[in-house]
């Protein structure tokens, strides 16, 4: 299934790095959200888009996760040449990555 | 407990107007914040300043104060705004007479400098935090640097008697936090309260942002009425716990998914919130949604400032150059990709200095990048566009004049072709120690 099934997204830009809050739809499915939505898994779901590293906040009780993607705005918003400068749109590109579903579902 | 009610009435410069007017004559208000400056928006101001001593502050300041200022001396609605840009003497000289034209002559303007530290920083070799180098190699470029100042010049002109308050640079929840440290007498090393109230101040920043603005996604988060989208306020107690709504009637949606998106708009570490006043916590914040647009939050708190202040400098940093032009129907991808490479192979032909390059294909891979996922069809209808960084205008200017002589060179079927060509006002950062400015508050004379 798509990431967009279980949870909705918002990106946000400081210089040089966006970051992508992602929140379940269910908090009942955050701990599958969390273990499926990994780092890793976004650094390589974006590739070469992001220069610098990604780090991850958890926020349990707002069943939200906080990525944070280092050296991905092409400079920042004022010197990017990208077409969307600030990257507001990362947040429905992440939700374009497959996951597998949470137990009982799909 | 003694409450005070915080409206949100613009959350950048080109905010809409008539939602800040609702919130002043129907919202309950004590306090109207209008947050209006991006990154770069001090250093094109700064520019305007050059050409006109009177200019450099919000182009839509006239028009904004004209606005609400009779509902807010109407119901004695205060007023602080970061309108002032690169001239707050010059915002609220503007302001009096805008509220002496309307009957209020006595109306006490003050306005906030100090966040100019550009003086600070000649000569200075603090490192950049967005890119490599140190202010010494960006300082023949450079023109402007702002500091984020914090809420004491602030709360010390509403101490003083202001009505209306005018900065330059601030740190956005600031702009909030002033008020309720006025109105609670808060201390500012009670690293606590000022950690709630930078809380609500950061939900409020964005307005519409929080009450379903940059939110809606058709069949799964389905939102009322944005065109009458309504801005949000913040009921703020004196010990620092917060109940958000907005003026009932108005568009939108104000509920824990909405302020939990905006909880981490623009937001790293959710334990360390850097602020001029204080690194705030957010990491155990809740939400309860008390009723429909009603949500209580809760469980924000702060430790010690950061000894430095951020501060933002504008500096141009080149040109850059830009064309697009679309192509349709079957194929159209590929004669796309084949318009992109003939004209990055005329700039290399031409001899067209170009330090970085970017290709898109818009409708395929202008966002995230790559080839299509195996087994989606192509689009038939998209654009190419092409982006180059240049060292002059007239570069620039040709990186369009090749995608336009397309229309007759290039593939099949290319129309619609546009060029632009701009200077890069560019915004970097550096880390000053907070001595080295030194905030201030005065009255606008007029």
């Amino acid at each position: 299934m798509k990431l967009r099934d279980l949870a909705h997204a918002r990106a946000g830009d400081k210089g040089d790095t966006s970051n992508i809050a992602l929140i379940a739809h269910d908090p009942a499915e955050f701990g599958w959200l969390a273990e499926q939505v990994t780092e890793a898994r976004v650094k390589a779901h974006f590739g070469a888009m992001v220069g610098g590293e990604v780090l991850r906040y958890a926020l349990p009780q707002l069943g939200a996760l906080n990525f944070v993607l280092h050296g991905t705005l092409g400079g920042g918003v004022t010197r990017s040449l990208s077409l969307d400068a600030h990257g507001k749109s990362l947040s429905s590109s992440l939700l374009e990555m497959e996951i597998a579903p949470p137990p009982g579902r799909g | 407990m003694k409450r005070i009610r915080i409206g949100a009435g613009a959350g950048f410069s080109g905010d809409r107007i008539e939602p800040a007017v609702e919130l002043a004559e129907q919202g309950g208000l004590d306090y109207l914040v209008f947050e209006c400056l991006a990154e770069r928006t001090i250093a094109l101001a700064q520019q305007a300043r050059l050409n006109d001593p009177e200019a450099g502050y919000d182009p839509w300041l006239e028009e904004r104060m004209a606005a609400v200022l009779p509902a807010c001396l109407a119901r004695g609605i205060r007023i602080v705004t970061n309108m002032g840009a690169a001239n707050p003497e010059g915002a609220a000289r503007r302001t009096a007479t805008i509220a002496r034209r309307l009957g209020a002559s006595r109306l006490k303007v003050a306005h906030v400098t100090g966040d100019d530290v550009a003086g600070a920083l000649r000569g200075s070799a603090l490192p950049l935090l967005d890119r490599p180098g140190t202010v010494t190699q960006i300082e023949h470029a450079m023109i402007s640097a702002n500091a984020y100042l914090g809420v004491a010049p602030i709360v010390a002109a509403l101490q003083a008697g202001a009505d209306v308050v005018v900065t330059g640079r601030v740190a956005d929840p600031a702009l909030f936090l002033a008020p309720m440290v006025r109105e609670f007498g808060w201390s500012l090393e009670d690293w606590h309260r000022l950690g709630q109230g930078t809380l609500v101040g950061h939900l409020l920043e964005c307005t519409g942002q929080l009450t379903g603005g940059y939110f809606a996604d058709p069949g799964r988060k389905d939102v009322a009425d944005l065109a009458r989208l309504g801005f949000p306020f913040a009921e703020v107690a004196e010990d620092g716990s917060a109940v958000l709504g907005k003026v009932a009637g108005s568009g939108g949606e104000l509920s824990r998914r909405s302020c939990t998106e905006q909880l981490l708009y623009e937001v790293h570490d959710p334990a360390a919130y850097l602020q001029p006043d204080v690194t705030a916590d957010f990491s155990g914040v809740r939400f309860r949604q008390l009723g429909p647009d009603r949500v209580a939050v809760e469980g924000g708190t702060g430790r010690a400032r950061p000894e430095t202040l951020k501060v933002t400098i504008g500096y141009r940093d080149g040109f850059i150059g830009e064309g697009q032009i679309s192509y349709a129907g079957e194929g159209a991808v590929s004669r796309a990709r084949l318009a992109l490479d003939v004209v990055a192979e005329r700039l290399r032909l031409t001899g067209i200095g170009v330090s970085e390059l970017r290709c898109d294909i818009i409708g395929v891979d202008s966002v995230l990048r790559g080839p299509l996922p195996a087994g989606r069809d192509e689009p038939l209808d998209v654009r190419a566009r092409i982006a180059g960084r240049t060292a002059t205008l007239r570069e620039a200017q040709r990186i369009g004049r090749e995608v336009e002589a397309l229309w007759l060179n290039g593939p099949a079927g290319g129309g619609g072709a546009t060029w632009a060509a701009r200077e890069v006002i560019a915004a970097t950062s550096v880390l000053l120690p907070r001595e080295q400015a030194r905030p201030r508050f005065g009255f606008a004379e007029v």
